[in-house]
């Protein structure tokens, strides 16, 4: 029961890590804004929670979640498991690795759409925006892009290429589609680049570039393991710029097809008042 | 104390639905794909249940304590108080929730059990904890001076796309100087700064900012910090390898 004898550690731990929100909240709180808190109760209890939350969270991501995703990275790069998939002959390619990408590409998607920050600012942005942002349509665009990062991310493992020609890259592709984008969509575009990555997400994906670097032969874990997150939270930047294109596009071609309509049943209104 | 009840159960079904997903994936790969199950199922299973107990916990105490105090404090500095006090909140905020973020412990914890084995410090539980620590530090006064330059920015009306550039064309020099192996850590705790804790709070604060101030679009200046503080860790921790 290795679990309870770690509890009382990690609960101190994560207690001296939550005190400095405490200390910020309640020292602006009493020093600066002076008002006296409503449900001060309510609120100290929800401390205590979030002080438990964290630690089971720990805990259950060192028992679970770390080791799981260490192993599969393991298995799904394991020469054995390779060799029993592959498609190409001789040396092991990269195309060999498709269920690694596959994998990537699943984790990324099915983590994003139910990530709860994202779902929290989706929201907020269909409210400001007054409904022409779609919750969904923003989540989807978001989990794509987080889909297609964790995949690209891992091929680069795979390749063994540098990071951060591909973070450049992307970089530039960012900054010619701000131009190009409506502007109302680039603030929400660069923070979902942010929100993507999750309590959950992170500690997955880190284990699955570690694992990666582990086995792929020539890989260092220091160099190669780490990276997946960035790509994660810059495609999304690329995907929510693209979706609000791609839907001006649509709404633009609906206009001009209006427009069009419109004209041709003036012209034939116009001609049927000069018969008459 | 039903109605707490209730609410518990409600979140504790949340975190299921949110994690459920991802089982999927993972079981399915398991069991189509590598057709063999995971070593020492039981542990993973209780390992998995303590995530969802605590998820639920975090959200559950966030809900009830830090967003009602945090939104009413976002809304007094919005709509009075002085510009230092506001900014020196936006830091503080910034600051006090990355350095509890969960994710930001198990990234920094990770990276430092490769450091070690790597031979780039001391192979110490005292050395690995204080490159951890350090790293964790050097993330968060970076968010802490992120949400503040982006609180300065909705005050002062500047264009979001420029500093955005300027942090990019900063980023891509800082990488040629920077030692190899901080370089993936460095991008990554970019991604890694902004969850569960920081996202709402800092979101609530941007677009109350905004929505206070006369003549701002809250759709256009309301966000922007989390980008903020996605971008500066970068710079900050490029900063840090090229110092240790």
């Amino acid at each position: 029961m290795q679990f309870i004898e770690e509890f009382p550690a990690l609960l101190a731990a994560t207690f001296f890590d939550i005190l400095p929100i405490a200390v910020i909240i309640f020292g602006f709180q009493f020093l600066i804004i002076r008002k006296r808190v409503k449900n001060l109760k309510k609120v100290l209890v929800g401390m205590v929670y979030v002080l438990i939350g964290i630690t089971f969270f720990l805990l259950g991501l060192e028992q679970a979640l770390f080791p799981v995703g260490r192993s599969m990275a393991e298995q799904l790069t394991n020469p054995e498991f390779l060799q029993s998939v592959r498609v190409t002959v001789g040396e092991l390619h990269w195309q060999d690795y498709y269920w690694v990408y596959i994998f990537a590409f699943a984790v990324g998607a099915g983590t994003t759409i139910a990530e709860p920050a994202l779902i929290a600012v989706a929201i907020k942005a269909n409210e400001v925006s007054g409904g022409a942002i779609g919750v969904l349509g923003l989540r989807v665009a978001v989990a794509m892009g987080v889909a297609f990062g964790l995949a690209l991310g891992s091929y680069r493992i795979v390749i063994g290429a540098p990071m951060h020609y591909f973070i450049i890259a992307g970089y530039v592709i960012v900054v010619i589609q701000t131009f190009f984008s409506p502007k109302l969509i680039v603030p929400l575009a660069y923070d979902s680049g942010g929100v993507t990555t999750s309590t959950v997400t992170v500690p997955l994906v880190a284990a699955l570039g570690l694992g990666l670097a582990e086995t792929v032969p020539g890989r260092s874990p220091l160099i190669d393991g780490f990276g997946l997150i960035a790509f994660a939270s810059l495609c999304p930047i690329i995907s929510v710029m693209a979706y609000a294109q791609l839907s001006e596009f649509k709404d633009a071609r609906a206009m001009k097809k209006q427009l069009k309509e419109e004209y041709y049943v003036n012209k034939s209104r116009a001609k049927q008042n000069r018969r008459d | 104390m039903k109605h707490t009840l209730n609410l518990f159960v409600s979140s504790l079904l949340g975190s299921l639905r949110d994690l459920l997903p991802i089982i999927l994936v993972i079981s399915f790969f398991q069991i189509i794909v590598l057709q063999q199950m995971p070593e020492n199922l039981i542990q993973t299973f209780i390992g998995l249940f303590f995530v969802v107990l605590g998820l639920t916990f975090f959200i559950f105490g966030l809900e009830q304590g830090l967003f009602p105090i945090g939104e009413s404090m976002a809304h007094a500095f919005a709509s009075k108080g002085s510009l230092f006090w506001l900014l020196a909140f936006a830091f503080a905020l910034g600051f006090g929730t990355t350095i509890a973020e969960p994710a930001l412990i198990a990234v920094a914890d990770e990276a430092s059990e490769v450091a070690a084995e790597a031979g780039h410090i001391e192979l110490s539980e005292q050395a690995m904890e204080n490159y951890a620590d350090g790293l964790r530090l050097t993330v968060a006064l970076s968010v802490g001076f992120a949400i503040a330059l982006g609180v300065l920015r909705i005050l002062l009306n500047w264009s979001i796309q420029y500093i955005i550039m300027i942090g990019y064309v900063i980023v891509i020099v800082m990488t040629w100087f920077a030692p190899d192996e901080i370089i993936g850590i460095a991008y990554d705790s970019g991604g890694v700064t902004t969850s569960t804790i920081t996202v709402p709070l800092v979101t609530a604060l941007g677009i109350g900012l905004a929505s206070a101030i006369s003549g701002r679009n809250p759709m256009l200046d309301g966000f922007g910090l989390i980008a903020f503080a996605s971008l500066f860790p970068i710079i900050f921790v490029l900063g840090y390898g090229m110092i240790f």
